[in-house]
């Protein structure tokens, strides 16, 4: 039992974490390559043709995926900075922080992908509808913590407080999206009802699916990249700082 | 901890009397804003009515959010925050009471004033309570919310550009349940599901909220 709670702290060092980073972003962007063109094959070519929506509707092997990312990064985020401020680990943060701009990237290409397919199938590029909107949302809670740690030079500050503010804002993002969906049903805006899951094809789900492990495949190797570019960084600083003569 | 939390309300209220400007600043905002909508979109009066509660709503969240970034500023300058963090009195408290005047200072006069506004916008009268009373129980939420980005973004430079970034998001929920009990009731329908929903926001916010804003300001004063 000692064994096991010395090696969890092993790699909660930095330096120790970083080779085995590096391990992890190879093998999971391997995985990510083989899995999207798996992924892609399937939703492109074996996944049948919709009878209502035709073609457009195999935007949702990317979208669908990408909106699950972007929630799930959120909490995932929310919950390494929980473990940062609780234990003190500067890797928590350092992972938190690498996080950020890919849940935004995902975000983004949700709201982006599913404009598109919006065009063609409801006539508009954007409906402010309940899920649209708390997307939305989402997007401007990861612009803030990007922007709040972005703001703030010392690297200590900034990790903690970034802390704060992402579980401040996991704790909102449920009433944020229940508040919009009221608020949307209150208006009687858009006519469009998601709500209704239609029967799917079996290989569109498997198409989906592959395409949300290589999401996750992408988002675990490109957060490794990461936090191995932070902890060089941060390295690089050290020694830099110690080489300085006295003053 | 009550007589506490009084006299730091009391000393923010005092201070906020001698610079009666700053006050009176964020308030005219609030009605410049409010004013400026009927010119933009027109002044058919049907339309007014409509977007009465959405502008009203939207004009106090700026207002309150813009004056948000002087919170903590003054304390932190002249150094009795520091004094406040290494004092005995628990942070949380601090934090609370700082929400609070905050509130005194910045949403009750947006209450008192929002049926003025309202007047301009043709809304018939009996909403005037309704409209209130959702400003009553949203707005503190509004400040303690507010606290809490105040606290992080403290001393930084854009602080206060950042802070609308990091709040306005947090205030969605306030916004859309706050204009919603208005058009609820314009419709004559029952507010009451928004309301009961607002103030349990409030008890929420009231209890979570300093405790957070407390870590901030531990944080941004390390």
């Amino acid at each position: 039992m000692t064994t096991d709670s010395i090696k969890w702290f092993w790699y909660a060092s930095p330096q120790t974490f970083f080779p085995l980073a590096g391990t992890i972003a190879r093998v999971c962007a391997v995985l990510a390559a083989i899995l999207t063109v798996a992924g892609l094959y399937v939703g492109f070519f074996v996944a049948p043709t919709d009878a209502q929506q035709g073609e457009v509707y195999r935007v949702i092997f990317i979208h669908v995926p990408a909106a699950w990312m972007s929630m799930f990064i959120y909490v995932v985020m929310a919950v390494w900075a929980a473990v940062g401020l609780a234990f003190n680990t500067r890797l928590s943060f350092l992972i938190a922080r690498a996080l950020a701009p890919t849940g935004a990237l995902f975000t983004f290409i949700a709201l982006w992908t599913g404009s598109l397919w919006g065009r063609p199938t409801w006539g508009t590029y954007w409906v402010w509808d309940a899920r649209l909107t708390s997307e939305l949302i989402l997007l401007f809670l990861y612009f803030g913590f990007i922007a709040l740690q972005a703001a703030i030079d010392e690297r200590r500050r900034a990790d903690r407080a970034g802390a704060v503010l992402a579980i401040v804002g996991v704790v909102n993002v449920p009433i944020i999206y229940y508040s919009v969906k009221w608020w949307n049903t209150l208006h009687q805006g858009a006519s469009v009802s998601f709500s209704k899951a239609p029967s799917m094809a079996a290989t569109m789900l498997t198409g989906m699916l592959l395409m949300a492990l290589a999401f996750w495949m992408y988002s675990i190797a490109v957060a490794m990249i990461r936090v191995r570019c932070e902890i060089a960084e941060n390295q690089g600083q050290t020694t830099f700082s110690e080489a300085q003569p006295p003053a | 901890m009550i007589a506490l939390a009084r006299a730091l309300v009391g000393r923010d209220l005092l201070l906020a009397w001698r610079r009666k400007s700053d006050v009176a600043t964020a308030l005219l905002f609030f009605i410049i804003v409010a004013s400026l909508f009927p010119l933009g979109i027109g002044a058919e009066p049907n339309l007014l009515r409509a977007i009465a509660p959405g502008v009203i709503w939207v004009a106090a969240l700026l207002s309150s959010m813009l004056s948000l970034a002087r919170l903590f500023a003054a304390d932190h300058a002249d150094g009795t925050l520091e004094q406040m963090l290494l004092g005995a009195a628990p942070l949380g408290v601090v934090a609370a009471a700082k929400a609070a005047a905050h509130w005194l200072v910045a949403g009750l006069p947006l209450v008192l004033i929002a049926p003025l506004i309202a007047l301009q916008y043709d809304v018939a009268a009996d909403l005037y309570g309704v409209l209130a009373l959702s400003l009553l129980l949203g707005t503190p939420v509004l400040s303690s919310i507010g606290a809490i980005g105040a606290a992080l973004t403290l001393g930084l430079r854009g602080g206060g550009i950042l802070l609308s970034l990091l709040v306005l998001p947090l205030y969605v929920p306030v916004l859309i349940l706050g204009a919603g009990a208005v058009e609820m009731a314009a419709a004559g329908l029952s507010p009451q599901g928004q309301l009961l929903l607002l103030a349990a926001m409030l008890i929420v916010a009231a209890a979570f909220a300093p405790w957070a804003t407390a870590a901030a300001l531990r944080i941004s004063l390390e």
